[in-house]
This record gives C-alpha cells, sequence and structure tokens, in this order.
C-alpha cells in the first residue's frame, strides 16, 4: 500500500494553506484534508508543483451525496498519487445542497475532465471553467442527476 | 462415377415439396446472427461458436458484423437505456425475415439491474422469438434456443409472417408445455 505524506509534511501544507485547509483526517494510514471549495484550484496546483509532494497523478475525482438533511450536502473528492514520490493524499471539499459549484481542476490535471464530467452527470455537481461540461454517462436527454439520494432507484420515466 | 451421378440414378428428376416446408427449411438451416454482445452473456454466445459446443452443427456459426448480413439477433446482456435506440436500430437495419433471441434474464426481464439505468426487458423495443433463461446461460441453454427457434421457422408461412402479424407466443427454453 502506498504511503501517506509524512506528518512533518501535512504540518507545512496546513501553515501554507492555512485558511484553505479546515481540517485534516488521519485513519486507516491515509490522510484526509478538508479544503475550502474556494480554493481547490490554488492547493491543487501547488500539491502538483511542490518538490516535496509532486502529486502529478489525479487517480480519482468523485462526488458524494451525504444525505438530503446533511449541511454541507455534498463532497467532490480527489484522489491524488504521486509517481516519483509514491505516496497517496486524499482531498475533500464540501458543497451546499442548493446548486452546488466548484471550480474545475482540469487546468491542473487534464484527466479530471471526465471524471468531472462524470461527478456533474450524477451529482448536478457544477464545474465551472470545465472546457465541455456535459452528461457523459445518461443519455442527453435525461434530466435528474441519479446518484443524489433524493432520486428513486428505479427512476422517474418508463418505457 | 461420383457421387453425384449416385445420386441421380437413384432418385427420381422431379421431388415436389410444399414451398413453405423448402423456404423454411433453407432459412432455418442457415441462420446468421448478428451479435449483440453487451455484458458477460457475449462471453457464453461465443462459446457457442468454439468447438466444444460448435453452433455451426445447426448452421449459426457466421456470426456477422454488419447487421444487412444477419438473420437473427442474440441480445447478449443487459440493455441500457441509452443503448435502447441503438439496438432498435440495428434491428430496423436487419433484412426481412428476421428473429430475435433474448439472451439471459438481463436481456429478457432487467434481471438484477432494477434501477433507473437498464431497460426492463428488451421486448419494450424488439419483438422477441426466444427467451432463454440464465445469468448467464450455459451454451447448450443458448444453443437449444437456436433449436427452437428453427422449430418456430419451419412452422412458419410465407402468407403470414409473425413480424406481420403475431400467430404464435414467444418460446420460453426449459419451459414449454
Amino acid at each position: 500500500m502506498a504511503k501517506a505524506p509524512s506528518t512533518e509534511d501535512i504540518a507545512f501544507l496546513r501553515e501554507r494553506f492555512s485558511e484553505a485547509i479546515t481540517g485534516v483526517r488521519e485513519g486507516l494510514g491515509e490522510i484526509s484534508c478538508y479544503v475550502d471549495p474556494r480554493y481547490i484550484v490554488d492547493v491543487c496546483r501547488f500539491l502538483r508543483d511542490d518538490s516535496r509532494f509532486q502529486f502529478n497523478l489525479l487517480s480519482d475525482l468523485c462526488g458524494a451525496d451525504l444525505g438530503m438533511d446533511q449541511e454541507p450536502r455534498f463532497e467532490v473528492i480527489y484522489h491524488l498519487y504521486s509517481i516519483p514520490v509514491g505516496h497517496r493524499l486524499r482531498l475533500k471539499a464540501q458543497l451546499p445542497p442548493d446548486e452546488p459549484t466548484i471550480e474545475s481542476v482540469t487546468s491542473v490535471w487534464k484527466t479530471a475532465n471526465w471524471h468531472e464530467r462524470e461527478t456533474f452527470d450524477m451529482f448536478g455537481i457544477v464545474f465551472t471553467g470545465h472546457p465541455d461540461l456535459r452528461r457523459i454517462l445518461m443519455p442527453e436527454e435525461f434530466q435528474w442527476h441519479p446518484l443524489r439520494k433524493d432520486y428513486p432507484v428505479r427512476g422517474y420515466d418508463d418505457f | 462415377m461420383g457421387i453425384e451421378n449416385k445420386v441421380a440414378n437413384a432418385l427420381p428428376e422431379v421431388l415436389t415439396a410444399r414451398l413453405d416446408w423448402l423456404i423454411n427449411w433453407a432459412r432455418k438451416s442457415s441462420l446468421w446472427p448478428a451479435t449483440f454482445g453487451l455484458a458477460c452473456c457475449a462471453i457464453e454466445m461465443m462459446a457457442i461458436t468454439a468447438p466444444r459446443n460448435d453452433v455451426a452443427r445447426f448452421g449459426a456459426e457466421a456470426f456477422r458484423a454488419s447487421p444487412r448480413q444477419a438473420d437473427v439477433m442474440i441480445v447478449a446482456g443487459r440493455v441500457s437505456k441509452k443503448m435502447a435506440p441503438v439496438l432498435r436500430r440495428i434491428y430496423d437495419q436487419m433484412p426481412e425475415p428476421k428473429w430475435v433471441i433474448s439472451m439471459g434474464v438481463c436481456a429478457s426481464v432487467g434481471g438484477i439491474f432494477d434501477n433507473y439505468a437498464i431497460l426492463q426487458g428488451v421486448d419494450k423495443i424488439v419483438p422477441v422469438d426466444v427467451y432463454v433463461p440464465g445469468c448467464p446461460p450455459r451454451p447448450e441453454g443458448l444453443i437449444y434456443a437456436i433449436m427452437k427457434l428453427q422449430e418456430k421457422i419451419q412452422k412458419e408461412s410465407l402468407r403470414n409472417r409473425p413480424d406481420m402479424v403475431v400467430t404464435e407466443p414467444p418460446v420460453m427454453v426449459g419451459r414449454e408445455a
């Protein structure tokens, strides 16, 4: 299993982005940083370019619906991996229930393009600055976001 | 003297047969499937052409990549609602006469995928002649479905094609009376 960044590195990151990083959670040898969604691109670009982190691979970007009564309701989750250093880090950005919007990280990692389209398709989270934010899995005429908790498993329409 | 001379000497010059029977015999003996492999059932569908099962024994080994050259569409796997219009279009591109085998529970009724994304039975968009249960059906099951389809074709009439008027209920493999 890939290691997590060292405690000193995380302390350095928290100091560098004292306003952006609202919390750090550790467990099972993994580290999750809660990031203020306004600063997500700054934090991501720093993590990619900084010599001690070198997170040059966005191994996954996904969404989560924490529940209709939750505030904040949505999360966008970034799984970062560094090929030269060999460590992993998870970032979480929390978004409100109404019109969840966050800036796209396609300018940092090109692979975020399709991941963000999928997250938009499934959760209705809008990524501003995305070059081509269309649905990727569901048909174009589909009107809903099926992984939201208030969407019924069998859907609304039927043939 | 070759075999054709022996046959010619042994048989009368003219044989008679019902036109329906003769044409149906020709059709059922060279069923060319249009592959519609959508999921794990497609692996079993490929297996029927392999030497162990050898569907060539029933004249159905010529899987065609073009619907224009196919007689029977084997829908193998779950049909998503996004795929449904594509499947219907492929079916429409097949020349008459044509038949459909719904392979596996997913293609037949949706199977375990009782959700928003999957069509709950391919018979909602195309007329199905034979349903094969199983998840996935064994190759023998699919070959048996082809044999049941051959029986069905043999009973058809040129005056009364089933895609114009429904004359016979579809066959459920293993469930026939």
